[in-house]
Formats: structure tokens, C-alpha cells, sequence
């Protein structure tokens, strides 16, 4: 046994509903989350992480796998039996109660004496910092600090493990930005599990550990942020995960025909027959002078540091180019521009 | 800019506006509703008419009889025993009334506010149902179900389950069960008011937070319905105590409430300064017990 996995989910599955009217919401999802961890499940709504977040708190029972704490199987555990707490997506505090005895219930619940409580309760409020708000009600705090009660609600009975169910997507722009770091913060600070579900694709590259790729019911990818933005295993993930530019080819000995003629030297890892490639915008520059690919810019979008260029390519088909703003030169719609990529950036898929 | 007086003026002639809009409303609630108020009042320190009525002298008799009574020979004075005990039993089976009318309209009310939404009106109809039929003919219907010759002895004799019929009829179980009919939907409306604006996520944190079933229910669920559970309390007790149809009906003539006490001082007994003196008594019974509960209630809150 491993006794560096705090999550072991196994061959996990959750089906609701039967017979004809069944909704498979996780097929078969195995996934093992590290001690410490900062873990990130990213997907669109829909893709199934909440349902597998909801398995791990314990609100929902899978239909088929198990999911093991630390080593022991928990499936069939009771939410209010698991060493796991949750910070809900609509923060979910006890209106009727003050901030401090939010962030107390858990103790309370678990049977701590009242000074061990109190303690516990100044300690993690000291951590979120709303030390001030201690005596306040939920309603009369503003939308942020009311996270920051969430989370130490969740952070005060010491969890294993802490779920995070899309916490930030109620707050605006800034704040969010803040929470982040605030989130990366306490984390290292309390060297908790975090399991993070988001469908936010640039918060769970900033802040993530590792990210596992969710796309209807499925877990497509699990790497690191680099493995996983460098290296897509699947067009969804490619396409997910920033933006990206699909041109379709087939292998011609070691390198790929696309549908222009040309033949691009990409790196090939025994891949035969049609394929695609993922070409992220940053990869593709554009000249005046002619270059291995030719084509016409049809749009031009100024975005301050950057520019992005969409070219038609012989073919027809679209290539956004992202070139610095104030590197060669700008150029304009209906310009005939020569366009090279950096092959080895490439990544090929399988179509 | 204004100045400083118009903007006094403004508001001052707004206020007399109100106060002359709502005259008539004022006018009616002094009238209608204080005035018969202090005419019982006043009555219940007067002396008693011959027969009825009252003789237009100021009279401690009333009040005097309500807890004390004088033997018809010897004038002696002794505890009114039968008051104090019509009192007690009232009391009793109001506060009964309010917990299982509590204790049935609260999963009751939780079914409908967890229904979806388009059925919820249809289980809500059916709790008004009740309110389309006279109190008196309702009440019948319940003697019906449990004397002794009627559909509950019948069915249970059947099947064996008893040899002889139980008495309930004329019982303070039966004002028991007839109060809990006619007002346990005044118990269910404030209730599901309240369930209906309460988040179920806050469950599922509860859940989170170890605390068990038994645990949410107190720590969580009740303290945030609890201005359901005061306003349905207050719906059914008041009335409760003051019952007149169903302790007449299905409690027979022994088993009186203050109501049937009331009603007799003022036909049989020709004893309108007791009656009336009883009448304000429950009035301030009622508004002491109103203060009581909502303050302990209140206080309750702010403790968590």
C-alpha cells in the first residue's frame, strides 16, 4: 500500500436514473491524488468532476469502483463519518449563526471540548484573517469574506482532504485573482489536500499541482500544468486548455502532409496513417518575405501586447498566429504573408 | 438647493396625509375592535342582574368568582376548584394541540416544499380543503369516525384487535384529536412558508461537518425555520384556548374548556360579570403567553 495517496479512486462510476432514462454521469474514472497535493479536476459543466467531488464528500454513492482515504475504503461511508470537508460553490454558511460558530460546528459536531473549539476557531480565522469578524452573521459580510468563512469553516476540523467545488466563480475578476494566491497560501501553510474543480482553465493551470482533464464522464488527461498544456494526450484537451489551432495531415515517413501539400518535419512518435496536429498560436510567426507556408491574413485582433492574426492558408483552412505587438512590424487584413511553424513544439494526435 | 425648513416641511405634511389616509382604518379598529373589548371589561366589574344582564354597580363579585366561591349556607369561601381545573385542562390541551399539530405538520409541510414546484400548489389546495366545510359539520364527522358504534371501534372489533369499543367520545382525547384536525393546516402553512425559503444545501454542509441526521435537524434545520415553527405555534394555541365547537361537541357537557365555561356564565349560569371577567382573563392569559414565547424565543436566536 501506498501510503502517499490520500485519494484512490478505483474503476469510479455513477449512473442516475435507469433503463432507458439513465444518465451516466462518471463512466469509469480511476485516479490517484498525492498527499499534499494541490489537485485540480478541469472540465466543462457537465464533464462529471462535481459528481466525482460529490462521490469523495460523500453526498453521492457510485454506482460501481470504490474510493479509498488514505489507504482505507470509504465508498459507502457517510459524509459526517469521513476526515473530509467541503467548500461549496454557494459558500452554504449557517445564516443563523455567527462567523465564529461557523467556523466551530465541525469541532462541535465531532465532540471537541469548548477550549480546544475556541482555540481551533482563533487559530483559523487568524489564517483566513477575519480575526475582526468573529461575531458577525453571515449576510452582514461581503461576498469574499464570505469564502474566506467557507473555507475556514472546512480548514477548522482538519481535514485529510479538502474538496473545493468551483469557490471562486461567484467573485469578480480581482478578487478572484487574490483568492488564488490566498488558496495556493493556505495550502502550503496547512499542507492539506486540496482537491479543486473548476471549469477555468487559466485558475487551474496557475494554481494546480497536478490537473486531471474531465470531458463527459471521462478522465482524459492527468499531468502536471506544463505536461498537460505542452503535451495534450486528445484534440478535446488541446482545444480545451488554451487555444489551439488543428491542422488534419497524414505521415509521409517521418514527416506530415497537411492539406495545403506541404510537408511539415513534426515529431513523430511512431504515429501512421491520418493524423492531426495541435499547433498553439505562440508557435506560429508570420513574415512578409515567403516562408515554408503561405497564406492571406483575414482578421486582425490588437489585444495591447499581443496581436492575433488569422490566416487562410492555401487550402483554406484558418491559422491563428499570436505575434508581439511591437516585434516585425504590423499587418493588415487581406495582406499575403508567409507563415512558419516551430515543428518541434508541435504536438501530433491520433484522429 | 432647499433649505433646511422646507426639507422639515416635506415630511411633516406627508405624515399628516398618512394619518388622515388611514383614519378610517384607525377609526374601525378603535370601534370595532377595542370598544367591544372594554365594554366586556367593564362588565366583568359590575354586580350580576337577576336573571341576567348586569345592575349597573361597581362589583368585585366577578372576579371574585372566578377563583373563589362562597357557600350557599354557611358563606364560607373556598377554592373554585371546577374553575381552576376547566383552566388547567384548557391549557393542557392547547399546548398538546400546538406539539402534535407540530409533530404532524412538519414532516407534512417538508413533503410539500421538497415537492416540485408545479405540484406544490395542488398539496396546498389540499390542505385549504378543510376550510371550505363548517366547522360544526366537520366536527360531526369526526364523532362519526371514533363513538363507539362508529368506523374506527367497527373496524377495529372486526379484525379483532379489541372486544369491546373504546371510549373515546366525550373524552379529553377526543377534543385532543378534533383540535388537532381543525388546526393543524394553520400549524402546516406557516411551516411550509418557512421550508419553502430554506436552502436544503445547508444540509449537505452539515453533513460535511460530521454533524449527524438527528444533529442537522437540531443544529441547522430548526433554528432556521424557526420563525415557521413561532408563527404556527401562535396560530394554533390562541385559538386552541378559546375552542368552543369542538369541546362542546365531541367532549360533552363534563368536559368543558374555557370557551364552554365562557358561553355558560352567559345563558345557563346568568352570571354575566364571571363571564365577562373570565373572557378577560384568557385575553391576558393569551397576551402574557404571546409575550412569554416570543421572547424566549428571540433570545434563543441571538444565542445561536
Amino acid at each position: 500500500m501506498n501510503t502517499d495517496i490520500a485519494i484512490d479512486a478505483r474503476h469510479v462510476g455513477k449512473i442516475y436514473g435507469t433503463g432507458a432514462s439513465a444518465v451516466t454521469a462518471l463512466g469509469d474514472v480511476s485516479i490517484s491524488i498525492k498527499k499534499g497535493e494541490f489537485f485540480t479536476l478541469l472540465g466543462p459543466s457537465g464533464c462529471g468532476k462535481t459528481t466525482l467531488l460529490r462521490c469523495i464528500a460523500g453526498f453521492e454513492t457510485p454506482t460501481k469502483g470504490s474510493i479509498h482515504l488514505s489507504g482505507t475504503d470509504i465508498t459507502y461511508d457517510p459524509p459526517y463519518q469521513r476526515p473530509v470537508n467541503t467548500v461549496f460553490q454557494s459558500y452554504a454558511l449557517f445564516p443563523h449563526l455567527t462567523v465564529a460558530q461557523n467556523v466551530a460546528f465541525g469541532l462541535k459536531m465531532r465532540g471537541a471540548s469548548s477550549a480546544d473549539v475556541a482555540r481551533a476557531v482563533d487559530r483559523v480565522l487568524a489564517l483566513v484573517k477575519l480575526e475582526d469578524f468573529a461575531n458577525r452573521l453571515p449576510q452582514q459580510l461581503s461576498g469574499g469574506q464570505q469564502q474566506r468563512v467557507a473555507l475556514a469553516r472546512a480548514l477548522a476540523p482538519e481535514p485529510q482532504v479538502l474538496l473545493l467545488d468551483e469557490p471562486l466563480s461567484a467573485l469578480d475578476l480581482k478578487l478572484r485573482k487574490e483568492m488564488q494566491s490566498e488558496l495556493k497560501r493556505l495550502q502550503s501553510e496547512t499542507g492539506i489536500t486540496f482537491i479543486f474543480v473548476t471549469h477555468d482553465q487559466e485558475e487551474a493551470l496557475t494554481m494546480s499541482d497536478r490537473i486531471g482533464v474531465m470531458s463527459a464522464g471521462a478522465l482524459l488527461q492527468v499531468g502536471t500544468p506544463h505536461d498537460i498544456y505542452d503535451r495534450p494526450a486528445t484534440r478535446f484537451v488541446a482545444d480545451f486548455i488554451g487555444e489551439t489551432n488543428f491542422l488534419n495531415g497524414t505521415v509521409e515517413g517521418d514527416q506530415v502532409r497537411i492539406g495545403t501539400g506541404d510537408l511539415l518535419a513534426v515529431p513523430l512518435d511512431g504515429e501512421t496513417g491520418a493524423v492531426t496536429l495541435a499547433i498553439r498560436p505562440e508557435q506560429v510567426s508570420v513574415t512578409s518575405a515567403p516562408a515554408e507556408l503561405s497564406g492571406k491574413i483575414i482578421d486582425a485582433t490588437y489585444m495591447g501586447t499581443d496581436t492575433h492574426y488569422t490566416i487562410e492558408l492555401k487550402d483554406g483552412s484558418p491559422l491563428v498566429a499570436r505575434i508581439q505587438s511591437n516585434s516585425t512590424g504590423a499587418f493588415g487584413v487581406g495582406d499575403a504573408v508567409g507563415v512558419a511553424i516551430d515543428a518541434r513544439a508541435v504536438q501530433v494526435l491520433k484522429s | 438647493m432647499s433649505t433646511p425648513e422646507t426639507k422639515r416641511k416635506a415630511p411633516r405634511s406627508k405624515g399628516v396625509n398618512g394619518w388622515l389616509l388611514s383614519a378610517p382604518a384607525l377609526i374601525l379598529l378603535l370601534v370595532a375592535a377595542s370598544g367591544p373589548l372594554l365594554i366586556v371589561a367593564f362588565y366583568s366589574v359590575l354586580e350580576k342582574g337577576d336573571y341576567s344582564g348586569v345592575r349597573w354597580v361597581l362589583s368585585g363579585e366577578g372576579w371574585f368568582r372566578v377563583l373563589f366561591e362562597k357557600d350557599i349556607f354557611d358563606q364560607t369561601i373556598s377554592l373554585a376548584d371546577a374553575n381552576l381545573s376547566i383552566f388547567w385542562r384548557s391549557i393542557k390541551l392547547s399546548v398538546a394541540t400546538t406539539i402534535i399539530t407540530f409533530g404532524f405538520g412538519l414532516p407534512t409541510a417538508w413533503f410539500i416544499a421538497t415537492r416540485p414546484a408545479k405540484s406544490r400548489a395542488f398539496w396546498l389546495f389540499l390542505i385549504t380543503i378543510p376550510f371550505w366545510t363548517n366547522l360544526l359539520i366537520r366536527t360531526f364527522a369526526i364523532m362519526e369516525v371514533i363513538r363507539n358504534q362508529g368506523i374506527l371501534n367497527t373496524f377495529l372489533i372486526h379484525f379483532g384487535l379489541i372486544s369491546e369499543p373504546i371510549q373515546i367520545l366525550y373524552t379529553d382525547t377526543a377534543v385532543l384529536i378534533g383540535m388537532t384536525y381543525v388546526y393543524l393546516p394553520l400549524m402546516v402553512l406557516p411551516l411550509y412558508a418557512a421550508i419553502d425559503r430554506f436552502d436544503f444545501r445547508l444540509i449537505e454542509a452539515g453533513y460535511d461537518l460530521y454533524a449527524s441526521r438527528w444533529q442537522v435537524l437540531r443544529g441547522v434545520i430548526l433554528p432556521i425555520i424557526k420563525p415557521g415553527i413561532v408563527a404556527g405555534s401562535i396560530l394554533v394555541f390562541i385559538p386552541s384556548l378559546g375552542a368552543y365547537v369542538t369541546p362542546r361537541v365531541l367532549g360533552g357537557g363534563k368536559n368543558m374548556m374555557i370557551g364552554n365555561f365562557i358561553e355558560l356564565q352567559f345563558g345557563q349560569g346568568q352570571n354575566w360579570p364571571l363571564g365577562a371577567a373570565l373572557s378577560t382573563l384568557l385575553l391576558l392569559v393569551v397576551l402574557v403567553s404571546l409575550i412569554v414565547y416570543t421572547r424566549a424565543s428571540s433570545k434563543d436566536n441571538s444565542n445561536g
